[in-house]
């Protein structure tokens, strides 16, 4: 008993190493190429590549959702896929039981999800490290469950899952269902990685950077770590919230078994693949969940789970830091070409 | 108050696969410091291996000893060439690294075996255990072995140099070494230590659950569950909170309207925060107070 009572005292963890703002982001001739890449690249393959693609970026939304909650305030979430769902739910309900026109709804997905992170980030203070990924997982291991509950079912769909019509591109636009899907994701993803990155560049992203380095000395700061610390959930769940409303319009369907808790360690697995804390990378990170598991098929059927795993061994051990270890060994490289 | 007794006894009985799983758990936590997704997948390869030699004409407990043996090298094994190597890397990426073991050895164990559900044998016998419909003899003896895998940990713990060994370079890493003790090893040692008793856990499970490679997807959950309601410190705490999870469990199931199976691990698991708001370190967790 006394052994209980008595307090284990441990030497406070050394500081994780401040991110410069300008590791957080690539550079301004870096992004445009990429961008131009995104902008011309549809034009030129197949409609299930575009797909893909598309599906990259949503997942990339999601992950870079879980970057700011993680990378940015330090707190831990295996409970993404929840507020992935309750996302897409919001889409699929509102699109077919409402009639409401599909971009209206990911805004109302987005504030749904926030105040349902908001919320559960109030409670979830108490906790942090290990406790905390319990609580978050408990949710996403909850979330398939309560929606099938009986007296959704008239909404929701039970079991079965809601299907959704898929938009055609307006005004006459001359493109496909995929391709116009493809330019709407581009243009909230773009929107949405701008937002982050000026958010965590903002006094708010000080404060979620300050308490992940060192809770009590940024309290002594002044900083507000209860009231930053919940939003930095609620602000990670509408996030991942549109996320998940976007799929919900690309996929053209929901079902309670789209979102388990696999879909919650993809995403986190995304994250580290792409570097934590480097929001760029949360996109890297969402190719990596989204092709890897499809090559490790082809390689071998049988085995497709064990080397889906050696090639996630072999990424961590190459770049425990993920893409952005990649991306600074680059940018030193060509400094020194651009020395010599 | 009968239907209270029975829930309450078959919970205990289910509530000893938990703290098997959690005891585990909470012996790689104190070794390593990190939560192993994969311990439970470890586990079932364990319990396979002990089937395969009962197949090769093995005797029980032969087969047994052997495996736990194998297990213990084997955790010492992936300790060495998989997780050394990331000491240095960011505990994110040791948690993914978890997460491709769980997935390599789930798939090699799907290949090897397949995944056809195969009966496992038990020690202990079937019948009811002292006339009581709900535990089974078998249940009876996973409690018993349980308890007795729990003193022999305090006593390992508590009253050999190597236990102490363990518990300073898990309290105090830097320190540990100062004064000698060599804590790469120590951790190789906990690993081994975790993987033995995961495969005790394992063969006194498989009976129950069945063996298959995904038979631990559940009890791990639970296990984890429990580990941290009892307090990731303590081994007292993780079986104690493995036999709560068990009976809040079965109660929840009985007497809430609307549960059924489907939602009783959510409202378990709710359960399990709504304590943990209030105890954040656990029922019989250590406080950590850091110094500044």
């Amino acid at each position: 008993m006394s052994a209980a009572a008595e307090d284990a005292v441990t030497e406070a963890p050394a500081a994780v190493e401040a991110v410069p703002k300008r590791a957080m982001t690539l550079g301004t001739g870096t992004s445009l190429v990429i961008l131009a890449a995104l902008l011309v690249t549809p034009m030129f393959v197949k409609n299930f590549v575009v797909f893909q693609m598309t599906m990259v970026m949503i997942y990339g939304i999601a992950v870079l959702a879980l970057n700011i909650l993680t990378g940015g305030s330090g707190q831990f979430s295996l409970g993404q896929s929840a507020f992935y769902a309750l996302g897409a739910y919001t889409s699929a309900v509102l699109m077919e039981n409402f009639n409401v026109n599909y971009a209206l709804t990911l805004p109302i997905a987005g504030l749904v999800s926030f105040g349902a992170g908001y919320l559960f980030g109030k409670p979830a203070l108490r906790l942090s490290g290990i406790y905390l990924a319990l609580a978050t997982f408990a949710l996403a291991v909850a979330m398939p469950q309560l929606l099938k509950l009986h007296f959704l079912e008239h909404w929701t769909g039970g079991v079965q899952g809601l299907t959704v019509m898929k938009p055609d591109a307006p005004f006459g636009l001359p493109l496909g269902q995929d391709k116009w899907l493809y330019y709407f994701t581009l243009a909230i993803s773009l929107a949405i990685y701008i937002g982050s990155v000026n958010l965590l560049r903002s006094r708010s992203g000080r404060a979620f950077m300050s308490i992940r380095d060192n809770e009590i000395a940024a309290s002594a700061m002044g900083v507000d770590v209860a009231q930053y610390k919940t939003l930095a959930f609620g602000i990670s769940a509408g996030i991942t919230g549109i996320a998940g409303g976007l799929s919900a319009i690309v996929v053209a369907f929901v079902a309670p078994d789209s979102y388990t808790i696999n879909l919650a360690i993809a995403l986190f697995l995304g994250m580290v693949v792409g570097g934590v804390g480097w929001l760029p990378g949360s996109f890297v990170g969402a190719a990596f969940i989204i092709f890897v598991p499809n090559i490790a098929e082809s390689i071998s059927k049988g085995l497709s789970g064990a080397v889906f795993g050696v090639l996630l061994f072999l990424v961590i051990f190459l770049v425990p830091h993920g893409a952005r270890q990649v991306a600074i060994v680059a940018q030193q490289m060509l400094g020194k070409l651009k020395k010599n | 108050m009968e239907l209270l007794t029975n829930q309450v006894l078959a919970g205990i009985a289910t509530g000893a696969i938990y703290a098997c799983m959690a005891l585990a758990v909470v012996m790689i936590y104190q070794a390593i410091d990190h939560l192993n997704f994969a311990q439970g997948e470890m586990a079932m390869f364990s319990t396979f291996i002990s089937w395969q030699l009962m197949q090769w004409g093995v005797p029980y407990w032969s087969a047994f000893l052997l495996t736990l043996a194998i297990s213990f090298a084997g955790g010492i094994l992936i300790e060495r060439l998989l997780f050394k190597p990331l000491a240095k890397a960011p505990v994110l990426t040791n948690v993914a690294g978890f997460i491709a073991l769980f997935a390599i050895v789930n798939s090699v164990a799907g290949l090897t075996w397949d995944f056809t559900i195969k009966q496992y044998p038990t020690p202990f016998g079937s019948a009811p255990f002292l006339g009581s419909q709900l535990i089974s003899t078998h249940q009876a003896g996973m409690i018993g072995v349980t308890l007795l895998m729990l003193i022999g940990l305090y006593l390992f713990f508590q009253f050999t140099r190597i236990g102490l060994a363990m518990r300073a370079a898990a309290a105090l890493p830097e320190s540990a070494r100062l004064v000698g003790v060599n804590t790469s090893w120590m951790i190789a040692l906990g690993w081994g230590m975790a993987s033995a008793i995961g495969a005790v856990a394992g063969i006194l499970i498989a009976p129950v659950v069945f063996l298959e490679p995904n038979m631990m997807g559940g009890v791990l959950v639970y296990g984890f569950a429990a580990a941290v309601l009892g307090g990731l410190s303590s081994p007292l705490g993780a079986v104690i909170g493995g036999f709560l999870v068990g009976v809040f469990e079965n109660l929840a199931g009985t007497y809430i309207p609307g549960v059924g199976n489907e939602l009783k691990l959510p409202i378990a698991l709710a359960l399990i925060i709504t304590v943990l708001v209030f105890k954040p370190a656990g029922l019989f967790g250590r406080a950590i107070v850091k110094r500044v």
